[in-house]
């Protein structure tokens, strides 16, 4: 996916390293290959690679891992109705999205 | 609801916990139109199969279990690419959604596949306690949750279910390459169609909108004028759409600029040089097609801008973002269409 590059610094990611216990499952499920865990020990190597997911926070053991918690898809319709009508009423464009 | 689909089943094979259907691993007529249905987005909602355990060929205790989604063009996916094999599938309910939209919605969930493994009676069918989950189910899995809950190890597969023969030959080993989602131009083309699906209902009220508009001037109004400037208004609506959701996806990658609202301006200016360079000439006065143009920009832009839901690369808050940046650019553009074109007639 490199050839695909969204924008930069956005992303809310966030690693809490001392927490971390260097079990490997961040790096394993993320569909970007943000994280590498060298020497027992996480890192995001890839940070703008991260289309925040979820996969990797959900996944710590230790959770030391935090993503930005909206679990909405990204479309520019569900984002209108969230910022119309507030967080949690929204409701996604069905199926359709990805 | 398996009665009812009927066809894709081969037999039966018999457990300790009862009956387990069989399902062919060859797809037949009725998948490739369900599917063909699906991509162009009709009745997406209701394509599904009844959650559940299944199989493929002859598994016994020791056959390693896949996990899957009820929608049934995943289900499809999955078992089209088992040939051969002898293994269990268990489709978690996810409302009829594929695997990653399912997660991120947590109904492909820890809960969901906790729930599922009991009422199938899993631990009676199987001696060992190792699932395979497509990688892609992880924001709604946690595997160590998982384990704590139902005894059962989670095994990462890899995102495509083309992987999984490898994946299992190589003792539940994947590549780096299995595990990075991609997003290739056929990959790309298959969404475009649903993108124009989605954008149909709203298209008969801009065609109404379109109408009502163009037929206002200083005569009030005409229903000639309203056909004649309605269409060529429609059909710069057309073109904006044409630009947006379906260049927009199908040159992503090569269009420059990160955002898409951005990519979705430069592919409205290109249909528009298009447009102009085909007819060799302006539609109507300056006026008009200042209006016609801005429209075409707004609408463009506007559904690159709604593709963003579609492409597993873009973040929530990236989206937000360019949102916060896009929307006022298209709310102006659309302003000086309405605008320009309400006030060209009195001129
Ligand atoms: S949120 Fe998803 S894309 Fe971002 S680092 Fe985690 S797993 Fe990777
Ligand atoms: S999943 Fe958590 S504990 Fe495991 S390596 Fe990643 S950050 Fe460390």
């Amino acid at each position: 996916m490199k050839n695909f590059r969204y924008m930069a610094g956005v992303a809310i990611l966030k690693l809490e390293a001392d927490k971390c216990i260097g079990c490997g499952a961040c790096e394993t499920v993320c569909p970007h290959r943000v994280w590498k865990v060298e020497g027992r020990q996480a890192v995001i190597v890839d940070y703008d690679g991260c289309m925040e997911c979820g996969a990797c926070a959900t996944n710590c053991p230790v959770a030391a891992i935090t993503v930005n918690p909206d679990d909405g898809c990204g479309c520019a319709a569900y984002i209108i109705q969230k910022w119309l009508k507030g967080e949690g009423s929204e409701a996604c464009c069905g199926s359709n999205c990805c | 609801m398996v009665a009812k689909n009927y066809y894709f089943v081969e037999g039966f094979v018999e457990t300790s916990a009862g009956r387990v259907t069989r399902v062919a691993t060859k797809l037949a007529w009725p998948d490739f139109f369900g599917k063909l249905r699906a991509r162009l987005g009709l009745r997406r909602d209701s394509y599904l199969v009844s959650p559940g355990l299944y199989c493929v060929g002859q598994p016994d205790h020791q056959s390693p279990v896949l996990v899957t989604a009820n929608y049934k063009l995943t289900f499809d996916a999955l078992r089209s690419q088992l040939g051969g094999l002898d293994a269990w599938i268990l489709v978690l309910d996810t409302f009829g959604v594929n695997v990653w939209c399912a997660a991120g919605k947590k109904n492909f969930s820890t809960r969901e596949l906790v729930r599922r493994i009991e009422l199938c009676g899993l631990s009676e069918i199987v001696s060992h306690r190792r699932l395979i989950l497509p990688q892609l189910g992880a924001p709604g899995v946690a595997a160590h949750q998982v384990k704590k809950e139902s005894g059962f190890e989670v095994k990462w597969g890899p995102i495509r279910a083309a992987d999984l023969k490898k994946y299992l030959a190589d003792g539940l080993q994947a590549t780096p390459v299995m595990r990075e989602v991609t997003f290739s131009l056929s990959e790309r083309m298959v969404l475009v169609p649903v993108e124009l699906t989605i954008l149909l209902k709203p298209s008969f009220y801009v065609l109404a909108l379109v109408l009502l508009l163009s037929g206002i001037g200083p005569d009030f109004f005409s229903v000639s004028r309203a056909w004649g400037r309605g269409s060529a208004a429609f059909g710069a609506y057309g073109l904006g759409v044409l630009a947006g959701a379906g260049l927009v996806p199908l040159l992503l990658p090569w269009i420059p600029g990160r955002q898409f609202f951005l990519k979705g301006i430069e592919m409205g200016v290109l249909v528009v040089t298009g447009a102009f360079l085909l007819w060799g000439k302006m539609i109507g006065s300056g006026l008009e097609s200042l209006a016609l143009i801005s429209f075409v920009i707004a609408v463009s832009s506007y559904t690159a801008m709604n593709f963003t839901g579609a492409t597993p690369f873009t973040s929530l808050s990236g989206v937000e973002k360019e949102m916060r940046q896009g929307l006022p650019v298209q709310i102006a553009a659309l302003v000086v269409a309405i605008v320009g074109w309400l006030a060209s007639p009195f001129f």
